[in-house]
């Protein structure tokens, strides 16, 4: 009798804990339904074996000096790191002396400088406060990490570059604020950065907003990431060796298991 | 004196005067173990392992770290773009974390299911409480390090807790910042204990295995080892499965640090933290989401505190909870399936803990943790009143040479 109840109340509970489950599961794939959905963007760069597009990146390098660093700084990122997407010690050398830095010379007195290869971007405001009151309050956040800060980085700022529409009728834009469909809350600090031709591309590519925001994404893409191509590759070996190890490692076990399996 | 087994004169003359070949000789080569093992029991030695690797990177980590609020991010991120392979230093320490926690929380679902916390084994299980505890703490300041913003508001959330304590909560908070709000006394202290705890674990960690050696590994059938013909030596065959499980364990390990790096953590912690700025969601890891749902259940400040440290509270006294004799769960079948009830409501607490706390989510947090309360403090002590177990087998030996038919039937069949 007590074993029947017992076999009663499993099959029940068990009925319970997986209905339970398939709650949870679901709940968890729709549940965030509030969220705003960018449009998914193929990237070279995503995927386990995925790499940079130079061409691209270095398209986003222009449209980031033409215009994103009038606002934001790229604070972490040195003009030397600019080798790895393909620019040569004299291009970066020149790239870097268009910026000055100050410095302290014999005598004791701040002079400015061209800055160096092994000088960090130079930033468009002296500090933050100043970055504020330029910009009526808000602060453009510095770009060198901004595709790993923000989730879904690349397809988001994507979205956003791309995002700006005309305000439904009944929203009134305050001064100084402009309206973006992806934008959370949907008012935006930035005035829309990408128009038609806003930039020229010296390799003929046809410079819309969309191919804009595109090569701007892969340029900051690999800014937050510049170890990426490096990390996919050794991972590739690493896997490999850990798959012979594996093999190797499993088919000892049970050979050295064998006699004590047989008892 | 007896005979030295080693054959190497220089082994023998210190082994003679220090005897430490012949206690490594014993407890890593001859010491017996069950031979009936599953590869849950390979968590340990993982663990283990994990431990190691946060320490020799983390290690690595700091002779590049600066524990300023005006240094520290930009140090991480030096790490990660200028020191020579800094950034997978990083990754591995990173992803660490997580994966020590995955590693930790499997041998403690290991243990509930085969009872491994019961008599004799009572200490072993506390000393594994104490070494969780020290590795939430360890984790949660390692995590106010990189300082970013979910580092430095998960740290205010976290630490304002104890301005729950009635009376003397609020001078309790000053003195663990070192001042008025979470400042550079703050990271400078978190830093300093963030290095010294895990070698408090180690510690810890070198008395769970004197425990463990003392009566030996529990085994899925959870009775006692009754002779040599249940055991075999630890060297060759746990040390090869051992080095199996590593292999396995490795390769999502590697996978997770190589191809996605950032999926266990949050991308607000690459913002530098400002105290300015309050993230729309604090979050702490992952690992802490189901006590977090529990401190967020409580509608009391006080009491969420208290049912948050309870829940880890009622691990400490587990071994005198459970009432009953029988250790494996295989042969409890009311508790097997409370087993998996458990697990499913720590799941869902986890869920729970990482969505806003609003509307039914807090009803199902306090259900859940109602639950989890219930499990340990209710159903454990009551259930081997109610429950009929199953009979116990003989010996460990008796079901494999009951599956002795079967396995030459086998080979009969093999053969043919």
């Amino acid at each position: 009798m007590i074993k029947y109840s017992s076999q009663f109340f499993s099959n029940n509970i068990l009925k319970l804990f997986l209905s339970s489950l398939i709650i949870c599961i679901s709940s968890i794939c729709f549940g965030a339904g509030e969220k705003i959905n960018y449009p998914q963007l193929n990237w070279s760069f995503s995927g386990i074996l995925g790499t940079f597009d130079r061409a691209s990146q270095q398209r986003g390098l222009q449209v980031y000096k033409e215009v994103c660093s009038g606002c934001h700084g790229m604070r972490l990122l040195a003009y030397r790191n600019l080798k790895a997407i393909g620019y040569n010690e004299d291009e970066i050398k020149a790239f870097a002396s268009e910026n000055s830095v100050n410095t302290i010379n014999d005598d004791g007195e701040v002079v400015e400088r061209p800055a160096r290869p092994s000088d960090k971007f130079v930033s468009p405001y002296p500090n933050d406060k100043a970055a504020r009151a330029a910009n009526g309050g808000a602060y453009p956040p510095d770009l060198s990490l901004i595709v790993k800060a923000r989730p879904d980085g690349a397809n988001y700022l994507h979205a956003l570059l791309t995002g700006y529409i005309d305000a439904p009728s009944d929203l009134k834009v305050p001064d100084g604020m402009y309206y973006n469909k992806y934008y959370s809350g949907n008012l935006i600090g930035m005035p829309q950065p990408l128009y038609d031709d806003g930039v020229e591309y010296a390799d003929g590519t046809k410079a819309t907003p969309d191919q804009m925001a595109k090569d701007v994404t892969a340029f900051l893409a690999w800014a937050s990431e510049p170890e990426m191509e490096d990390r996919k590759s050794l991972g590739v070996s690493v896997m490999l060796f850990l798959l012979l190890l594996t093999a190797l490692s499993y088919f000892a076990m049970k050979q050295i298991w064998a006699p004590i399996k047989k008892q | 004196m007896s005979k030295s087994k080693f054959k190497n004169p220089v082994v023998k003359w210190i082994d003679h005067r220090l005897p430490v070949f012949s206690f490594m000789d014993h407890e890593l080569n001859h010491y017996p173990t069950p031979k009936n093992l599953n590869y849950f029991w390979n968590f340990g030695s993982l663990a283990g392992f994990a431990l190691v690797t946060m320490i020799v990177t983390g290690i690595v980590l700091s002779m590049n770290y600066t524990a300023h609020v005006d240094y520290a991010f930009d140090s991480v991120e030096r790490i990660m773009r200028d020191v020579n392979h800094g950034w997978l230093i990083r990754y591995i320490h990173m992803n660490g974390a997580s994966f020590f926690f995955i590693v930790v929380y499997i041998h403690i679902f290991r243990g509930l299911y085969y009872g491994s916390y019961k008599a004799p084994r009572e200490l072993l299980w506390i000393l594994g409480v104490l070494i969780l505890l020290l590795m939430m703490a360890t984790a949660f300041m390692g995590y106010v390090l990189p300082w970013g913003q979910m580092s430095f508001w998960g740290a205010t959330v976290i630490t304002n807790l104890f301005s729950a304590i009635p009376l003397v909560g609020e001078s309790i908070v000053t003195w663990l910042w070192g001042g008025f709000s979470v400042d550079n006394s703050t990271l400078n202290r978190f830093f300093s204990l963030h290095f010294v705890l895990p070698f408090v674990i180690v510690g810890v960690v070198i008395l769970h295995l004197i425990a463990l050696h003392r009566f030996g590994s529990n085994n899925p059938i959870g009775i006692d080892v009754k002779g040599t013909q249940d055991t075999v030596p630890f060297s060759p065959y746990y040390t090869i499965k051992d080095l199996f499980g590593l292999s396995v364990f490795l390769s999502f390990f590697a996978a997770a640090v190589f191809f996605f790096p950032n999926f266990m953590g949050h991308p607000d912690n690459y913002i530098e933290a400002n105290p300015m700025v309050t993230p729309a969601h604090i979050v702490p890891e992952w690992y802490f989401l189901p006590f977090y749902a529990i401190l967020r259940a409580i509608p009391d400040k006080l009491g969420g505190v208290l049912f948050m440290f309870g829940a880890i509270a009622v691990l400490f006294v587990l071994p005198w909870l459970d009432r009953s004799s029988v250790r494996s769960s295989q042969f409890r079948p009311i508790y097997k399936i409370f087993f998996w009830i458990l697990l499913f409501d720590c799941i869902l607490l986890g869920y729970l803990g990482a969505m806003p706390a609003e509307g039914i989510y807090v009803i199902l947090s306090r259900i859940a943790t109602a639950y989890y309360f219930f499990h340990f403090l209710i159903l454990f002590p009551l259930l081997p009143y109610i429950e009929k177990t199953k009979p116990l087998p003989i010996s460990i030996s008796e079901p494999i040479l009951g599956g002795a038919a079967t396995a030459s039937a086998f080979a009969t069949r093999e053969k043919k």
